[in-house]
């Protein structure tokens, strides 16, 4: 309150100087009408979204992206790549159409924010100055979490949980291993990116062994009880892979994996190890380092924000969205990052226009690919709940237990047609 | 706000990529309300009491429908948000999708939309005063399983369309839906 009665008379304070013919460049940037400059973090579902977004709906705001890859491996839809269904190419997409819309890209790695002075600076030590900062940096891997599990463990069993590389590695892998080979999956404590990922990854992985290496099992040690859409995911393992996938509840193992012998291809709970063929081990998840060295994410290691608007409860004028946000009630998915950015980009609109911001809607929808011809959604819309605490669900809905083959083989086509204009949203 | 979310499934402007999820862009608005509250209510007798209810939908045929997800995502919207969501996409140009088109078929198919359904998808179904669908432009495995859902009564046919559909089924045989969809695929707007 008392900060924005401040600037009420700053402006007032401003024009006058100006009348008297007293305008000079030491004047704030709000008076000289100066060009307001949004930066952001991360050219993902989220990142993406919120620079095209804010740039569409006021285009005097000059908005700049910094993104460390020029080209973008989207995670969605890399499992049907390790599945072999799909070539790793098509999940590549890059920012000559955001440039286009006269966003600034710049490739390069935020490496520090100045949250008293309002800069970024980048490794190549750029300096970009901003009215207001959207982070959104995806996850880091808590690769300590796991002992032995470091980067030479980490090209050995890969998490391939951010695509690219270490996709196409895994899917290497699975190639070359022999028929009636042990390929462990172990999904991480939660909260981590994309929950129904692992499993959908489950089905790949048996869909390409069951055609071209049908003796083969897979092992998944959970770190976890349950898991998200189970119940469809279990009965598609049953339908479709019967006998091949052994899934180990966290309570059976004291939480699933905690140390691997790259070496020895072993992978150990606290109680037992376990031989493989192939492991993907998927470690425990924080938000991404920048959040991490911003001083953005508090002690659980995701960043609280407000949900009406995605700024960060810790410094104001800075603003987290998707998987790094503490979005309480929301998944982790590239589609909630896609919504959050939405509202986030509307309400910062708004208040660099000191225009009222509109109540937040959200959505998300979401697709896993249990087989070729069997996909299975879950979606749900919420609004922000009156005392601001939770993005609450007021409809949610998964495929039903009972749908026809024929809703299934509709869903992998609407799977298609979700990621296709996703991935048009973001880079178009 | 509202639409915003819909765009990252319908495609910007309601121009959907597919191959499956339609395009919404400049269907009518009543099209649109009907899809919507189908979805929403999902039975019968609350869907006509919704429409009674309200004269802004005094065109809409009440005809229940199945889906996938809308179903779920259409009860989180409120009426008055579904006639802004309905208006918005109405307002947005008609899109011919990108996609493969066997032309002989297509062919066939003009003629057939012609004898069959021209009486109501008029004018490219583009008249709002209608509550016939846009099918100019549409993605071809959406239109084939539409039709397909009408035929064995997931989806409600209006009757004059049931009496069409029937009789063209009858004459033409099943090829007739493909020969709808390539030619519907191939027209533009």
């Amino acid at each position: 309150m008392i900060k924005n009665l401040q600037r009420r008379n700053f402006i007032r304070l401003g024009s006058a100087s100006l009348l008297i013919g007293a305008a000079s460049v030491s004047l704030p940037n709000i008076v000289r009408g100066a060009q307001k400059k949004v930066v952001v973090i991360g050219g993902g579902a989220g990142g993406a979204i919120a620079a095209k977004y804010i740039k569409k709906s006021d285009s005097s705001i000059d908005v700049t992206l910094i993104e460390s890859n020029k080209t973008y491996h989207t995670c969605f839809m890399s499992n049907e790549v390790i599945g072999g269904g799909r070539e790793i190419g098509s999940l590549n997409h890059d920012y000559r159409g955001l440039k286009k819309r006269g966003i600034n890209i710049i490739y390069g790695k935020a490496t520090a924010v100045d949250v008293e002075k309002n800069t970024v600076v980048t490794g190549m030590g750029d300096k970009f100055e901003y009215d207001r900062l959207v982070v959104s940096p995806g996850i880091s891997l808590k690769t300590e979490d796991i002992e032995g599990y470091d980067d030479t463990a980490a090209s050995v069993m890969p998490h391939a949980w951010k695509a690219g590389v270490q996709t196409g590695l895994l899917r290497r892998q699975l190639l070359e291993m022999d028929d009636g080979g042990l390929v462990i999956v172990a999904p991480p404590a939660n909260p981590f990116r994309c929950p129904p990922g692992p499993y959908e990854r489950v089905c790949q992985i048996a869909h390409y062994l069951k055609n071209h290496k049908p003796k083969s099992k897979i092992l998944v040690i959970d770190s976890n009880d349950k898991f998200s859409k189970q119940a469809l995911f279990m009965q598609g393992w049953e339908a479709r892979y019967k006998g091949m996938i052994d899934w180990v509840p966290g309570t059976d193992t004291g939480g699933g994996v905690t140390s691997v012998d790259s070496a020895k291809m072993i992978v150990s709970t606290d109680f037992d190890d376990f031989n493989a063929d192939v492991a993907n081990v998927i470690p425990p998840q924080q938000a991404g380092e920048i959040a991490q060295q911003a001083g953005l994410a508090d002690k659980s290691g995701w960043c609280p924000v407000d949900l009406g608007t995605f700024e960060s409860k810790i410094h104001a004028g800075i603003h987290v969205i998707g998987d790094a946000s503490i979005a309480t009630g929301m998944p982790k998915s590239a589609y909630a990052a896609n919504s959050q950015a939405k509202v986030c980009a509307a309400a910062i609109v708004a208040s660099l226009n000191n225009t009222e911001i509109l109540e937040p809607s959200y959505v998300n929808t979401c697709y896993s690919l249990v087989a070729p011809d069997y996909g299975i959604s879950i979606a749900a819309v919420y609004r922000l709940s009156k005392d601001r605490s939770e993005i609450k669900s007021v409809s949610g809905g998964l495929t039903a237990s009972d749908a026809s083959p024929e809703t299934l083989r509709r869903e992998v086509q609407y799977a298609y047609s979700w990621y296709n204009n996703i991935v048009a949203d973001m880079f178009t | 706000m509202l639409t915003d979310n819909c765009v990252a499934c319908h495609g910007e402007n309601g121009q959907s990529l597919g191959p499956a999820i339609p395009n919404l862009g400049g269907m009518s608005q009543t099209y649109l309300l009907g899809a919507m509250l189908a979805f929403k209510y999902e039975d019968s007798n609350k869907l006509m009491a919704a429409i009674k209810s309200d004269s802004d939908f005094k065109d809409v045929n009440p005809l229940i429908r199945n889906s996938t997800v809308m179903t779920t995502i259409a009860k989180g919207y409120t009426v008055s948000e579904i006639k802004a969501i309905a208006n918005y996409f109405s307002d947005q140009k008609l899109f011919t999708a990108p996609q493969d088109v066997n032309l002989s078929l297509a062919s066939d198919g003009r003629k057939l939309h012609k004898k069959y359904c021209a009486s109501c998808h008029k004018n490219n179904g583009k008249s709002s005063n209608v509550d016939a669908g846009v099918l100019v432009g549409q993605w071809k495995p959406y239109f084939l399983w539409t039709m397909s859902d009408y035929l064995d009564g997931s989806r409600e046919m209006p009757r004059a369309m049931e009496v069409l559909v029937n009789d063209m089924i009858a004459t033409s045989g099943v090829e007739s839906l493909q020969q709808l969809a390539n030619y519907y695929a191939s027209a533009t707007p």
